[in-house]
Formats: C-alpha cells, structure tokens, sequence
C-alpha cells in the first residue's frame, strides 16, 4: 500500500518568526491607514460637494406651482433635498424647483394623488410605498416588496401601479430575478399581483410559472398597457382590471407608456442588443409600427410624454454617482435629445 | 493492493490528548477565510444595487451571466488542487487564488460597463474556484484524524462570521458615506489584502511530502487515484445527492414567494442560515469525528428534505420562515465542512487536493444542473409541486449515497478491502 493516508506529522506549525510578525503588523496598519483614509476622503468629498454645489434655486411656492401644469421628479441635486420629491412650471422646467419633504426612489401624479416609492436606510434597507395627498400629505400606505422599480397612477387616480424586482441570491439560478407588479385601487382595498392575470399569448393562455410582469400604463378605468415576459420573450400586453387578463399584442415591449392622445406607446426595445441595454423607442397602436428615436444611448426608464410630441426620460449622468438627469427627444425619431431638467429623475407630467 | 478507508477515527489509535488544541494553521486558515469573506460578502450585499442604480445595468441580464462563471468556477477547483498537489505547494496556489480575488475588489473601481464588471466578477470567481481545494488540503494536513470534522467546523464558522459581517460593514459604510461604494470597494480590497498577509506571513508552508524525498505527482497518477473506490465513491455519492439539491436562490424564492414578510427583511434571510450554521459547524464536526464523518453527512441531507417541506408547506409566517433558516444552517453544517474532511481521509497524501476538489466540483456542477433543471420543473409544473418531487428524489438518492459512502457495512463502515 504506497499510498495510504500517512499517519499524521506533528501538528504544530515551525514557531512564526518574530520578523513575519512584525511585517504582518505594517502591512495591517497600512490596510486600516488606507482603509480609513479613504472613507474620510470619500466622506469629506461628498460632504465638500453638497457644500459647494452650486446652491440649488429653489422656490418656496409649493402649492402655487402644484396649481398650474407642472413637472413632479424627484431631485438629484447632491445637498439637502436630495432625493426629495420636487415640482417645477412646465412653463419654466430648468428653474427654480420646489421641493416637497417627501423622499421617494420613484415618484408619479396624477389627479390628486401621488404615489412615492421611499427607501428606508438603516442597516438593512428597506422600501414603502405611500399614496399622498394634493398637500403631500400620506393617505395611506400599500404593500411594498422588493426595490422600487416602477410606479404609475391611472389618468382620474382610481389606481396605481408598482414594480418591484424581488431578487434571489446570486447563485447559479436562471430566472432568480423576478419582478413583482401589483395594481391597488387608491380608495382602499387589497392589490391584486398581475401575475395572477390570465396572459393570453396568439389565443393561447400561458401557465408557465416564471411569468413576470412590469411596467404598467393606464388606459381607461379598466384598461392598461404593461409588459409581460416568459422563457426569455417579453410582450406587450393589453391588460383589463374586470375580466383579470393580460393580452399580448407583439413582442420585445418594455415599460410602455400611453401618449396622452391613447394612440402610441412610448417603450424599450431590447432587440438585439447587449443584455442590459435597451433603445428607446415608439409604437402606433392603430398600425404597429415602431420608430426609434434619437436618443442613441441605452435607457432603462419608463417614459413619460411631456406632449403629443416628446417623450421624457431618466438617464444617469456619466461619470457622477447618484446623480441623473430628465431628458426629452421628439417622438417622431427626429432631432437629437436634449436635459430637460437637470439633476432629476422620475419625472410626471401633470396638466 | 488495500486501500484502507479510515472513516472511523474511533478505530485509529492515536493519543487521547491530541485533538484537544484547534491546530494554529487551522485557527489562521480561518481567520484568512474570515477576512476574505467580510471582503467578498461586502461586495455581493451591495452588488445588485451598485449595478442598477448606479451603473444603470439590467439586473435580469446580470443574473443569467453569473450562472456561466459558476460553472468555470468550478472547473478552475480541478486545476487549482492538481497544482497543489503536483508542486506540493498548496498554500502558494491558494495565496495566488485570494490575491486574485483581492485584486479584483480594486478592479472594480474603474470598471463601469456589463462586460468590464463581468470580467471582474469573474476573476473573482477563478480565485475562489483556485485556492478552496489547497486551502481544505492544509486544513487536513495541519489536523489530526480524529479531529478533522472539528477542525474544518472550526474553520468554516470563522468563515461564516466573516460573510455575516461583510454585508452589515457594507450598508454600514453606505450610512456613513452617501452612495460611497467605491469607499466599499476600497475597504473591501483593503480587508483582503489583511488576509492575503495573514495567509502568506503566519500560515506555514507545510509540504507533506518533502520528507518522503522527491516523487513526481503526474496527471494520470493524480487520475488514477481519484478512480480508486475509496475516493470514486464518496465523490460519487457527493455528486449524485447534489444533483437532487436544489439551490438557496430558489428556496429563499419560495420562503419570499408566499410571504410579504420574508422578502422585506430578504438580505436577513441569508444572516438567519449563517446564524444557524456558525452555531452548529463545531458541534456537527465534533459528532462526525465520534460517529463517523458519512453518517453526519448522509444525515445533514436529512435536514434538507425538512427544509422542503417546510417551504412547500401549508405554514407561513415568521416562524415557519426561521425554522427554515435552521434547517438550512443545520445542512450545511452538516456537510460543507464535513465532506472534504470526509475526503482528506480516504484520499492518498499524494493527490489530497484533487480528490478534495474532485468531490467539490462534483458538487457545484450537479447543483448547477440541479438548478437548471429546477428552474424547469418551477416553470412547468409549479413551485410546490417541483419542492415535492425534489424532496422525493432526495429521499430515493439518499439509501444510494449511503450505500456508496459503505454506511450498509456494519462494525466498520468504512473498510474497503477489494
């Protein structure tokens, strides 16, 4: 037997040289110096940013500029109102803002209600969603799981729409991420989780359970728009609240969004692009065609119609952390896109 | 020729007093582990979030690409415990798999695309998939027999209480500095760098076979021995139960999927398992030293069939929620450690390392194959229905496994004399 397990050797390791142990200790201590060091640079950069930052122009009429067509996002602006929710004249969108004391990751008005998606940082972050009042004040709280994705509100806010993404670990599992969308009745009453919805693919239903749905738009009282996705296809779908179905109407749509006018659908299309980056683009509901726009970068927003005639977007400000910028390009495909407002994301349009 | 399987410590003669003191390369090995998962934990609690918000990358894409690196991952395992095998220099394939890993905490700072970040996940991955098998061979070495499940449960509650740490420093840090993830990634490379040090300063370079004069490790010796029955088997038997284990992804899936309360506190879920599990790797590692190191191995499995049933079940709520967490602790107390205890022992001084990597890689591929197959069967047959038969095909492995692992041999379990 040669090879056999050989009886084991003493256990005790050569004695560690006092001169190990002494390198040990300054490569340590360099660990901790670097370590500190950077975090209070880091630290005292942000604190100098916030400081410095050009003082954002801010105005104190909240309920004034709440009373004429406006602009809700919510404020990128390093500083005190970051992440607040904000609203500024459509007849002055780069200017003064007014911010609200309400924090929200995804923000969206409509009638007199808005919905905002708010991140609790503590140790273990955790997200809420409240509807708010025309005074931003809360009327109550939903069910909220997961991070903040997506939020909508119906035209007259008889509903309203979240998205989540509930993520597993990041093990080998396809199909870890899932989203979650649930749409609530604003007036009170449990949501419903549009998974649930019968989606119905050319006449057929499909049962697969890894169906995921996201991106809700709405239509009328009872119709919306969302996208649904099974086996690596998403759709668009035509959902219906009363009869609890999701209809798909043709493929690679996500995050629709109606044009005030209810005869386009603003939304990205993956395509054949890398995973992970998507083009913005529109599509006419009456003839199902598609036009891409201008915007030759990668979104990854639920577009909102400022009018007829553009289309708004969130798009992350390249080489700044946390910081974003809400832009517009026509949505005929022509002319180039351009900051609407600057330090914003979320925006919602509201005449 | 005989091939002695010593499973059983209990017939070893060795000195009573021996396994009292945990042996210090062990205790260091940990700690080395303890600092490099604090690093690696700090990073992966806040990696999603960092790609999405700020990177602005498709969190769908991220997860389907991490399954492929999984799975080189585990085939680097292979090559990093030949190496160690063939030079006889474990410790310096493992410091090249954590300086690697380090290396790529720092990496991350200029990478701002999917495929640069994904190269730097992957580097990381490469390194972890290197250095475990050289790393489980010195714990071996440094241990004796009858303490071998001890000393891995040793180490691997170090390791736990550095990946329950790692993601409380990182949302710590968040709070301190807004959106400061590059100040993560600089502390992250930081507390790697610490344990790269302790590995390559205080643990010694032992070289098992240095005394026994030379003699050259070949590939096809290295494979003749891992096709031996006594390490053929308990690969085997590794291999076949993680073909019917199902991932975590998937049951913290199923404990958020009927339950609003379990996908709020999610990032807990995965503190509830490490709790569970650093409670329970020394006393499991102890009782495998007194029982037999396949005997808890087999029963750990016995765990997962209670965790199935817990998530298919009728319950909800807070409760069912932990006792799941335990169950799923309990496993892996049961088996993470104890397996390449398990293997050290059975496998010639020779090619410890690749029979160690061997039945490691045996396992992440079959799990791998296991989660796309459950993956599958969610989607078609739905998640209760797919838990069901998983835990039915747990139950059949099992007697399998048990008979592979010698567990049907009475007196001695473990002797294996063709």
């Amino acid at each position: 037997m040669t090879d056999a397990p050989s009886e084991l050797e003493p256990a005790e390791p050569r004695p560690m040289s006092r001169r190990r142990v002494v390198v040990l200790a300054l490569v340590l201590t360099a660990c901790v110096a670097a370590a500190t060091a950077y975090v209070i640079h880091a630290r005292n950069v942000r604190l100098t940013v916030e400081r410095t930052a050009p003082s954002l122009a801010t105005r104190d009429d909240l309920e004034a500029v709440s009373a004429v067509p406006h602009l809700v996002f919510r404020n990128t602006a390093l500083g005190d109102g970051y992440g607040h929710a904000a609203v500024v004249a459509l007849t002055d969108v780069d200017g003064p803002r007014a911010l609200t004391g309400s924090a929200c990751e995804r923000v969206y008005q409509r009638s007199d209600r808005t919905i905002c998606l708010s991140a609790e940082r503590k140790l273990v972050t955790t997200y809420r969603a409240q509807l708010l009042d025309r005074q931003w004040r809360p009327v109550r709280d939903l069910p909220l799981v997961g991070l903040p994705s997506r939020a909508r509100l119906s035209a007259d806010g008889t509903f309203v729409a979240t998205t989540t993404f509930v993520s597993g670990d990041s093990y080998a599992q396809p199909g870890q991420f899932s989203t979650r969308t649930v749409v609530t009745p604003t007036a009170g009453g449990g949501g419903v989780d549009l998974e649930q919805f019968r989606l119905i693919v050319d006449g057929r239903q499909v049962s697969a359970a890894d169906r995921n749905v996201w991106g809700v738009t709405f239509a009328d009282g009872d119709t919306f728009y969302a996208t649904a996705a099974s086996s690596g296809t998403t759709w668009l779908v035509r959902g219906s609240m009363a009869a609890r179905t999701l209809t798909a109407l043709r493929e690679d749509v996500e995050c629709p969004s109606l044009s005030p006018d209810g005869t386009r659908i603003a939304f990205k299309k993956h395509g054949t692009l890398p995973p992970g980056k998507w083009r913005l683009a529109v599509l006419d509901l009456a003839t199902m065609r598609e036009t891409l726009l201008g915007e030759q970068r990668s979104v990854d927003d639920q577009a909102e119609w400022l009018d007829n005639g553009n289309v708004l977007y969130g798009m992350p400000r390249t080489g700044a952390v946390a910081t974003s910028d809400v832009w517009v390009t026509p949505a005929d495909g022509s002319g180039t896109p351009r900051v609407l407002v600057h330090d914003a994301w979320s925006p919602s349009v509201v005449r | 020729m005989y091939v002695s399987v010593r499973d059983r410590p209990g017939t070893d003669t060795t000195p009573a007093g021996r396994r009292g003191r945990v042996a210090s390369t062990v205790v260091l090995l940990g700690v080395v582990s303890l600092l490099t998962d604090v690093s690696s934990e700090m990073v992966n609690a806040v990696l999603p979030i960092y790609l999405t918000k700020v990177l602005g990358l498709g969190i769908l894409a991220y997860g389907v690409v991490d399954g492929i690196y999984q799975g080189v991952s585990a085939l680097v395992r292979v090559v990093g415990g030949y190496l160690a095998d063939r030079y006889d220099h474990p410790k310096w394939v493992a410091a090249a798999g954590y300086s690697v890993s380090a290396l790529s905490r720092i990496a991350l700072l200029p990478a701002h695309g999917f495929a640069s970040v994904s190269a730097v996940i992957t580097a990381d991955r490469l390194g972890k998939g290197l250095r475990t098998a050289p790393r489980d061979t010195m714990i071996a070495a440094a241990s004796p027999p009858d303490a071998l499940g001890r000393n891995f449960g040793v180490h691997r509650a170090l390791d736990t209480v550095g990946a329950t740490i790692g993601p409380l420093a990182a949302f710590g840090l968040l709070l301190f500095v807004a959106d400061g993830y590059d100040a993560i990634f600089v502390v992250s490379f930081a507390v790697a760098v610490a344990g790269v040090a302790v590995l390559v300063l205080l643990v010694p370079g032992r070289r098992a076979r240095r005394r026994q004069g030379p003699r050259t490790v070949t590939a096809r010796g290295v494979l003749r021995q891992l096709a031996s029955p006594a390490v053929r088997r308990p690969v085997a038997a590794a291999g076949l139960l993680g073909l019917v284990t199902i991932g975590d992804g998937f049951l913290y899936l199923a404990l958020q999927d009927r339950d609003n309360l379990a996908a709020r506190y999610f990032p807990l879920l995965y503190v509830g398992t490490n709790i569970a599990y650093l409670a329970l790797a020394v006393p499991l590692g102890r009782l495998a030293d007194r029982i037999g190191r396949a005997r808890v191995f087999v029963g750990g499995q016995l765990a997962l069939v209670a965790v199935y049933l817990v998530a298919s079940g009728p319950l909800s709520g807070l409760g069912t929620t932990v006792v799941a967490l335990a169950l799923l602790g309990t496993y892996y107390a049961a088996t993470d450690g104890v397996l390449p205890a398990l293997v050290s022992r059975v496998a010639p001084e020779t090619g410890r390392a690749s029979a160690i990597a061997a039945a490691q890689t045996a396992v992440v591929l079959a799990r791998f194959v296991a989660s796309l197959g459950f993956g599958w069967l969610w989607m078609t047959i739905g998640l209760q229905h797919a838990l069901w038969l998983a835990c039915g095909l747990l139950l059949v492995a099992l007697p399998a496994a048990g008979w592979l692992l010698g567990l049907h041999r009475r007196g001695t379990p473990a002797r294996v004399a063709p």
